[in-house]
């Protein structure tokens, strides 16, 4: 959803100026916005708009957002994440763990039904376990759940799972999409889950049910009126499929849409008049992604870590934020979210100085020898590479700019090549055919990272393809994994953001903004750590001021 | 004329066969694989065991050759397979969903682009160098300077924000299903309004150019002058006698538009938000889906090879050098 389209938006942008229409076209009644709490009630239909279409209504099987979106709304897990990224309970009642955090038991809670009516028991959540290892469902999710070395039903509310070694994020995995046992048994022995009736009419746990998916068009979904932690506030949610985020703001401005992720421009310079600020809501919290500009350290150039510090010296994270982004975005000093209880920025960092970072060059042995402006090594090559990144993300291609620029500054040549998704990953990605990359990174809500940072995780498929390798960083990363104790897991994390921002494998640059909009029309939503959509069920359009009353 | 048909019908197999083997030759080329999934961030990814047993699955694992004459003898039982992507779905499900959509669009489009082009290509071409030829002229450069993005972006700005009379994208409003049956029919209309105005901007400045470059040709030829001659009213000299043979090479324009009839416009449906076959077929290449692009080809090249062929038997229809049979034939 949060694609950033720049063609269209540059688009929009020179329409504004063109037009100058643009700061007085949300009319109609306005909408008062009241103070005081308002009474909720229950009724109106929600409107999203979403960049690409779902892939599929079962979420476990697929890897794009709007389809696990969608799937959070029609399934639950076991447990879930609160507003500041904690675990809590959700179909479970409770979790324990034995002393040496192999053993973990979940009481299940016992008024959970499937939307078809029968009762949600462990036996489901055995059933779900066991889809997730089958070698035959092809999901990306497996791993957490291949590390249980057994699996149990007690009795139908009590299901407990033992791990070979401690898992840190036994828990979080459990909070995967539940699946029912009755309806999809069959299809999973055989291999046949996407052929399943449950791929085109789902039937979950969720506090939405499914009504309609129009592919191309919408997806419709309809409130649980049984759902075990009570019937949810909006009647309906309703995801518009429109593929340009030129067209999203558009819909946006004539309100056909309440709720739409915006990009840095449209919120800073398009959505500040008063129209505007009447009808919507804007929330930024930090998403849940950070962009980094990564070295291939098989390259001997970049195998230096004084050269790595350099180049962190030579750009200025400040500039390419506000360049990139507008500013709507928060310095990343490493791999993890900050604000997130793992989180430290106690690590070393690097402020813009080209003479630090001409120093640090000289130092590893980077001279000018031809005159020609570009530093050369001691047989006099002379320090050039390519910067490369994928197509259709307008904002790393400025990025590789920017950063391109500040290179040159301090006697480095750089070129830039953008490349089509899929090419990029597999020609050079996985070939480790790269000397520089600007990508991004998700992070989950468990600091874990040991694929993408772990030297054994350097294999052609494997996420480490900067092949980073560092001893400490290992050892830290197997202790911080290996712990279900909260304090210890903390000092193991801090002390491998100290290692990581010492030894620089890439250079950490930010973790951008989300900048969701909401109709303002929308009450009950409470902007925190983890966004705006933890609470979704209790978001709700006071009686007088709903908008859609049929159905 | 039948036996015309009959032959080159025949011919178009093997040629239908060499344009499939061509296009899975160049969609196997292009690197990244259906299983490798489009997620942005990179940050889950298939284990490598589930990523072997999906191409097995798929029989990705097989050499070129043999997945080939697979699909080939798959087709030929009109077997389209299902889609590689996670709903796993029919291909042909996914293109009959998307089919109607886009062939109204652009039929709508064709008609109201001939209806228009013809008369206005004619008149120029009479009145060559008149008000009317300048100001067509003027209003054609500006129609094929014009981005279709561009232009859709301003229209919805000015209707569907500013003065608030058409809705801005979709194909049906979300209460669609209350509606009344008149009700719907208006609804939809108001949502094709502005696809198809943008979409017959760009289309009617090139065709009646083309038809104006064609009547021109022909209104200096010489059995222009005899009909003149021999005093028919100009009417009939224009309508009956230049029309009917400046009208031939647009029927040529025309069957070659066919197939886009059925492939839709990417840059239209996008910014409409339309879930037509454009978006369908981008969809489908972003995820290496195999078997969607290759049904899709398949129809397509299939209709573009019909056209063609009905674009030859027009001819005949127009042309009676051509009618006159296969002694005299124009090849």
């Amino acid at each position: 959803m949060t694609r950033t389209r720049g063609l269209a938006l540059l688009v929009l942008a020179a329409l504004c100026a063109l037009s100058a229409g643009c700061g007085r076209d949300v009319e109609g009644k306005p909408e008062e916005i009241a103070t005081g709490p308002q009474t909720p009630a229950y009724g109106d239909t929600f409107v999203e708009a979403s960049i690409g279409d779902i892939a599929g209504l079962i979420p476990n099987i697929t890897t794009d957002g709007a389809s696990h979106e969608v799937g959070n709304m029609l399934y639950d897990g076991l447990v879930r994440a609160d507003k500041d990224l904690n675990y809590v309970p959700q179909m479970a009642e409770s979790w324990k763990f034995s002393d040496d955090c192999l053993q973990l038991t979940f009481k299940l809670r016992r008024d959970v039904r499937w939307q078809d009516g029968r009762p949600f028991t462990a036996d489901d959540v055995m059933f779900t376990y066991q889809t997730m290892v089958n070698p035959k469902t092809p999901t990306a999710y497996k791993e957490d759940f291949l590390a249980v070395k057994q699996a149990e039903v007690l009795d139908p509310y009590t299901f407990r799972v033992t791990y070979g070694q401690p898992l840190a994020k036994a828990v979080q995995s459990w909070g995967t999409w539940m699946l029912p046992k009755h309806l999809l048994e069959n299809y999973v022995a055989d291999g046949k889950l996407r052929d399943s009736p449950q791929n085109s009419r789902p039937v979950g746990t969720g506090s939405y049910k499914f009504q309609e998916w129009r592919s191309g068009e919408k997806v419709v979904l309809v409130s649980n009126p049984d759902y075990y932690a009570g019937r949810p506030y909006l009647s309906r949610v309703v995801y518009r499929i429109i593929p340009s985020q030129g067209t999203i703001f558009l819909e946006l401005k004539a309100r056909g849409v309440d709720l739409a992720s915006l990009t840095a421009i449209q919120y800073a310079r398009q959505t500040e008049y008063p129209a505007f600020r009447k009808a919507f809501r804007k929330y930024r919290y930090p998403s849940s992604a950070y962009t980094y500009f990564g070295f291939n350290l098989k390259d001997p150039r970049f195998a230096d870590r004084r050269v790595r510090q350099a180049f962190a010296h030579a750009i200025n994270k400040q500039e390419l934020m506000d360049g990139v982004v507008m500013g709507y975005a928060r310095e990343a000093t490493g791999p993890l979210r900050p604000g997130t209880w793992a989180y430290t920025n106690k690590v070393a960092r690097y402020e813009y100085s080209p003479e630090k970072a001409k120093a640090l060059l000289a130092e590893a042995g980077w001279k000018d020898r031809d005159g020609d402006g570009i530093l050369d090594d001691k047989d006099g090559k002379p320090f050039t590479f390519t910067i490369r990144t994928n197509q259709g993300n307008e904002e790393r291609k400025k990025l590789a700019e920017i950063i391109q620029q500040r290179l040159k500054e301090i006697g480095v040549n750089a070129e830039i090549q953008v490349i089509e998704w899929a090419s990029f990953i597999k020609e050079f990605i996985k070939k480790k055919r790269f000397e520089t990359i600007v990508l991004g990174w998700g992070v989950g809500t468990d600091p874990d990272q040991y694929g993408v940072w772990h030297s054994s995780q350097t294999g052609a498929d494997q996420l480490n393809h900067i092949s980073y390798q560092n001893p400490a960083i290992d050892q830290l990363l197997e202790q911080g994994r290996a712990s279900c104790r909260r304090d210890d897991r903390i000092k193991y994390y801090h002390r491998f953001q100290e290692v990581l921002a010492e030894d620089l494998p890439v250079l950490f640059l930010y973790f951008r903004d989300a900048l969701p909009v909401v109709s303002s029309r929308v009450r009950g939503i409470e902007p925190a750590p983890a966004g705006i959509f933890y609470n979704f069920q209790e978001w709700f359009v006071p009686k007088e001021l709903q908008r859609y009353t049929s159905g | 004329m039948l036996l015309f048909a009959l032959r080159r019908l025949l011919l178009s197999i093997p040629l239908l066969i060499g344009i499939t083997f061509i296009s899975f030759l160049v969609i196997h080329l292009a690197p990244g694989e259906p299983v490798l999934g489009g997620d942005e961030e990179l940050s889950r990814q298939l284990p490598k065991e589930v990523v072997e047993k999906i191409r097995e699955l798929y029989g990705l694992d097989k050499p070129l050759h043999v997945q080939y004459w697979n699909w080939l003898t798959r087709i030929v039982r009109l077997d389209f397979g299902n889609s590689f992507q996670p709903d796993g779905r029919p291909v042909l499900t996914k293109i009959k969903e998307r089919l109607p959509v886009t062939l109204f669009l652009n039929v709508i489009e064709l008609l109201i682009i001939v209806a228009l082009a013809v008369p206005v290509g004619v008149l120029s071409a009479v009145r060559q160098y008149s008000l009317f030829d300048k100001i067509t002229t003027l209003f054609v450069f500006v129609g094929f300077a014009t981005p279709d993005f561009w232009l859709a972006l301003l229209l919805m700005i000015l209707f569907g924000v500013q003065l608030g009379w058409l809705p801005i994208s979709g194909l049906r409003s979300l209460n669609w299903e209350y509606l009344s049956f008149w009700q719907q029919q208006w609804d939809l209309v108001a949502h094709l309004f502005l696809p198809i105005t943008v979409a017959t901007f760009g289309g009617l400045a090139g065709f009646s150019r083309y038809m104006r470059q064609s009547m021109l040709e022909v209104v200096r030829q010489d059995y222009v002058q005899t009909a003149r001659a021999k005093g028919l009213s100009e009417q009939a000299v224009i309508g009956k006698h230049a029309l009917r043979n400046a009208l031939l090479p647009v029927v040529t324009i025309l069957g070659l538009s066919v197939p886009g009839l059925i492939g839709g416009s990417v840059i239209i449906e996008s910014i409409f938000a339309i879930p037509g076959m454009g978006q369908l077929m981008v969809q489908g290449v972003f995820a290496r889906d195999y078997p969607l692009i290759m049904g899709n080809l398949v129809i397509v090249a299939t209709l573009t090879l019909f056209a063609n062929l009905f674009a030859d038997i027009c001819y005949g229809l127009v042309d009676p050098r051509i009618r006159l049979g296969g002694r005299r034939r124009r090849r």
